[in-house]
């Protein structure tokens, strides 16, 4: 189960919103081994495309540094679909690297209501697992 | 002195758990070569069987992207530090 705080929560759909039609992509860092996420870090999607994101590869090196000086990990990696719906696709699941992290999508399809899905991607399996939002 | 290699979760497998390892070389080929010789299947995780970076990988030196360096043929030396990052990316079309 992912439990996420509210606000968290909240600026996730937001820039899922703010960057539609293109996918938004980031990160919710955490306390290492806390399964926690605290810190929310909207990242650039270096493809600027509404069919796919990558993190841009130097901005993702000094993120990933800092989170390694402060003792942090990603537990949430986030990314929008602006078409369709909140379930990894078969290129998410290709590209999954994060064993521990939470892989979240918002489905952004719908501009009243957000789809927001949270998934486990281990050795090419998908699993989705509850939201609890607090 | 050696060159330092910080090695990400997903391939800490081949290392016995380790985040840092060391190894050697005068390019990050040969340094690739040396870490597998310590740590085997580490360079198939990192090299196609073209011979390329694979695209599933970002690799550093120090504080730059290898690729805008010279890529596997990129000069390294000892006090190095070589940073392997698994690339983050995905999204809704399927893979070309």
């Amino acid at each position: 189960m992912l439990t996420i705080p509210r606000e968290l929560y909240d600026k996730v759909v937001e820039h899922a919103r703010k960057d539609h039609p293109d996918e938004a992509c980031g990160v919710l860092a955490g306390p290492a081994g806390s399964d926690r996420p605290e810190r929310f870090i909207p990242m650039q999607n270096a493809e600027r495309s509404p069919t796919f994101y990558r993190f841009d590869s130097m901005e993702q090196f000094r993120v990933w540094r800092d989170m390694d000086d402060r003792d942090e990990e990603p537990v949430v990696i986030y990314h929008s679909h602006t078409a369709t719906e909140a379930y990894p696709s078969r290129t998410d699941i290709s590209y999954a690297s994060e064993p521990n992290a939470h892989y979240v999508l918002v489905s952004t399809r719908d501009e009243r209501d957000a789809e927001f899905r949270s998934f486990r991607i281990t050795g090419g399996e998908v699993s989705e697992e509850p939201v609890q939002v607090i | 002195m050696a060159i330092e290699v910080r090695i990400p979760t997903i391939l800490r497998s081949y290392t016995g758990g380790a985040k840092l390892v060391q190894g050697s070389g005068s390019t990050l080929s040969e340094l690739i070569a040396d870490l597998d010789s310590q740590h085997g299947g580490l360079r198939g995780r990192l090299v196609d069987d073209g011979g390329t970076l694979r695209r599933f990988v970002n690799v550093y030196l120090n504080d730059e992207d290898v690729r805008f360096l010279g890529g596997l043929e990129t000069p390294v030396k000892d006090g190095d530090t070589v940073t392997v990052l698994p690339a983050v990316a995905g999204g809704a079309a399927v893979a070309g």
